[in-house]
């Protein structure tokens, strides 16, 4: 059978650019040094399209579209960065400011976050809403890690991990809407869980404080994100 | 089974019904029998028995007779009298009335504008046949459109009719049916899924439960139908846990249907199989979205996925996948039987047939109604619903639930179809409305309806899950006398974020009832927030404090 080629072109931000039909617009963005923010998209695992950082606009489309979702089309011109979007995603990033209680002076992660480090790029320098502070746990029940839910986003890229890459399935959402929040097994301690492999892969991708490992001071928690796209490298070869 | 079959059991059927010359139908459907309609049926039959009539008067329980504030609703044929709220004790006196005049302090007015201006196609049965037996849906033509579509019709001819009728989908986005069931039939793949979306949550709604409970074998026999057309042979009801009644009669449905074989393997002796399934929803409301509602058929959370792909493509299990409101499978089998041109003839330009809706709110005639597409909302509420309790004003009828929006009283004579409501603001919605007077506070009711959007976020993205807070807290801050003007612009700029930003419908449309509140009402929030006075009276002024 004739092999079809199957590159498509488009415009993103005034560029053209190529890419494959099976690419997203936050690829095709990225390889041409584009820059789209976003928060839970990671390398290496599946989309989830919830943090709602990536959206763009496309031309045609009256409705925002996330980047991360959306395959690119032939003749498609996309627009990453208009003041009507940069808006959003700073309503969007404050909104994530008061969910929780994100004291960044007090944070294993200062410096090396990426919820502050949007908040820095974007430009935030002001959170317009109440802070609803709530009430949150933390557990710090397992030998090594530290789960802290004051500094969640609920990116549930540490559960995606777990259950994609380490296929152990530790980790969990319960609950709905702003009283979600992520669980443990069957909300048991972490310390006490009997499916997790202690491997670690969760607190290296979480981009924020909430997932650290123990005996960290301020600002110490760099995160170690490299081994994902080499897994996925190496079971794509294998 | 084969069409001489089901003539002969429409025949028998019609011969049994025929032998009884007074016809007692008391209404089983959930509003009534809260009532006790159950005790008043049982009550019936010891009457007949007791007088030893029973060869010439029958009692049966049948489906919702549409007055649900009158409960318990009794229809006597052949006179065609209905009676309200009947009692126990009242059963001797109507039996006496049998032979007589009607019971006068019993009976509605026969031209009563409730029942004289609406148009029943999906309602049809309503009132007429026990739910919980099939031939009596077989006699009055019941899955005469399956035969007729499975021995008669290719799948295309089956979709082109439905194309051609103009049949919009009845959840409420109005997408087209014949367009989405032929991007299901074009999909390829071995498997492909029917899934019939029951999962009816609004506040204030009850039309998909009342067809359920009242006439559930027009439900099945038109996900058949919708399956010979795309190729599917599984079809699924995700109907929520919380409606026991319309449950059991499903179930109750599926297995004569069965039974008879106008559903499983070789239906009517051909090659087609469809076998129906039911999955209960848990109490998501989220779960009435389609992609949430795959992913709870499925077994995992009830989150929402971006689209595209659409289900039509990539739905249950990755496969092709049809999914319909109840409402829109009930009208498929009366489609096929009476042509598209027929059904085209009801409604306007657009939005082509009719709508059930669920009256409820301050209106005098709670219940449930069917008209005709472009019929006025001043028809609706002051002739069909009967107006507004007396000593009181009408101020506004919401639409479309949590997501749809309040249209006043200057809007009152617009035609109601899918196009017009959007332009005002609101949605059709499933066909919930509730109607509001000189006592409701439309702060108060907006807040009401964001409070039911955060508890049923189900927290996947952002603007959704942390927005509804943000608005839910203000919202509660003017309506306990501590707003301040630049809450206003704050709750201005999240209706915003939130619509232009959410993953599903449900965050797109969160923000409709605030918005049209804003719109329409501004004044009773500039009083909550300069004056500290809530023009209704119905929010604590001084209750101070964090909620």
């Amino acid at each position: 059978m004739k092999k079809v080629s199957q590159i498509q072109t488009l415009v993103i931000d005034g560029k053209e650019v190529g890419g494959r039909h099976d690419e997203t617009i936050l690829q095709v963005a990225r390889e041409n040094d584009i820059f789209i923010p976003t928060l839970c998209h990671l390398d290496g695992l599946t989309e989830y399209g919830g943090c709602r950082m990536c959206i763009v606009e496309i031309k045609g489309m009256p409705r925002l579209t996330p980047s991360c979702t959306t395959l690119i089309r032939e003749g498609m011109v996309v627009t990453t960065n208009s003041e009507r979007i940069m808006e959003y995603r700073r309503g969007i990033l404050a909104l994530l400011f008061t969910e929780r209680n994100h004291i960044c002076s007090a944070c294993v992660s200062n410096g090396h976050c990426e919820l502050q480090g949007l908040a820095l790029k974007l430009g935030l320098t002001h959170v317009e809403f109440p802070y609803i502070f709530p009430k949150m746990p933390v557990d710090a029940t397992h030998d090594r890690f530290i789960a802290d839910h004051n500094r969640c986003v609920l990116c549930s890229r540490c559960v995606r991990v777990c259950h994609e890459v380490e296929g152990a399935h530790t980790k969990d959402i319960m609950g709905r809407g702003i009283t979600a929040r992520i669980i443990t097994d069957l909300m048991q301690d972490w310390g006490e869980s009997k499916t997790c492999t202690g491997c670690g892969k969760c607190v290296h991708v979480c981009p924020t404080g909430a997932l650290t490992e123990k005996g960290k001071s301020v600002a110490e928690m760099e995160k170690r994100r490299q081994f994902l796209p080499y897994l996925k490298l190496m079971r794509e070869r294998s | 089974m084969v069409l001489e079959e089901l003539q002969e059991i429409a025949k028998i059927e019609n011969e049994r019904q025929g032998q009884f010359e007074h016809t007692i139908n008391v209404c089983v459907a959930a509003g009534c029998l809260s009532c006790g309609s159950q005790e008043l049926l049982d009550a019936f039959k010891r009457e007949i028995d007791k007088r030893g009539i029973e060869k010439w008067c029958n009692a049966k329980g049948v489906g919702c007779l549409g007055l649900c504030t009158a409960g318990p609703l009794v229809s006597v044929e052949p006179s065609s009298t209905i009676y309200k709220a009947v009692t126990v004790s009242d059963v001797p006196e109507i039996i006496d009335a049998l032979t007589g005049s009607p019971v006068s302090r019993l009976a509605c007015s026969s031209d009563m504008s409730f029942f004289k201006k609406q148009q029943k196609i999906v309602l049809e049965n309503f009132g007429a046949i026990d739910p919980e037996r099939i031939e009596e849906y077989i006699a009055r033509r019941g899955y005469e459109s399956l035969f007729a579509a499975l021995r008669d019709m290719t799948p295309s001819s089956v979709i082109e009719r439905i194309v051609k009728s103009g049949l919009r989908g009845r959840g409420g986005g109005g997408y087209p049916t014949g367009l989405k069931w032929t991007t299901v039939m074009k999909a390829s793949g071995p498997q492909k899924y029917v899934i019939c979306n029951a999962d009816e949550g609004d506040p204030g709604a009850f039309m998909d439960r009342s067809v359920l409970e009242s006439d559930p074998h027009r439900v099945l026999e038109g996900m058949a139908i919708a399956g010979y057309a795309v190729g599917a042979d599984k079809g699924f009801i995700y109907v929520r846990a919380e409606y026991p009644l319309a449950i059991k009669r499903l179930k109750k449905a599926i297995a004569q249907a069965e039974q008879l074989g106008v559903l499983g393997r070789g239906i009517f002796n051909t090659t087609f199989n469809f076998e129906i399934k039911l999955r209960l929803g848990a109490g998501a409301f989220v779960c009435g979205e389609e992609t949430a509602l795959i992913a709870s058929i499925e077994g995992s959370r009830g989150n929402p996925r971006p689209r595209p792909p659409y289900p039509a493509e990539h739905g249950l299990w990755g496969c092709p996948t049809l999914i319909n409101n109840v409402e829109t499978f009930a009208n498929v089998p009366t489609i096929i039987r009476n042509g598209s041109d027929w059904f085209a003839g009801f409604g306007t330009e657009k939005s082509r047939g009719t709508k059930v809706f669920a009256l409820a709110g301050r209106i005098n005639n709670t219940g449930l109604i069917e008209v005709a597409m472009g019929t006025t909302l001043r028809d609706i509420v002051f002739d069909i619903g009967g107006g507004i309790p007396e000593g009181s004003k009408f101020k506004a009828v919401q639409t479309g639930g949590p997501s749809g929006g309040c249209i006043t009283e200057e809007h009152l004579d617009i035609a109601v179809d899918y196009d017009s409501l959007t332009k005002l603001g609101s949605i059709m919605g499933s066909g919930g409305m509730i109607v509001m007077d000189s006592t409701s506070c439309m702060v108060d009711v907006a807040k009401f309806f964001v409070e039911f959007c955060m508890t049923e976020s189900c927290g996947k993205c952002v603007p959704c899950r942390d927005g509804s807070a943000q608005m839910y807290h203000l919202l509660n801050k003017i309506t306990r006398g501590q707003g301040r003007m630049q809450d206003i612009h704050l709750l201005e700029k999240l209706c915003d974020l939130i619509k232009n930003t959410s993953l599903c419908g449900l965050g797109m449309t969160m923000p409709n009832p605030v918005m049209s509140t804003m719109h329409y009402f501004k004044d009773e929030y500039l009083a909550h927030v300069i004056d500290k006075a809530c023009p209704a009276g119905v929010c604590n002024m001084k209750s101070g404090g964090r909620q």
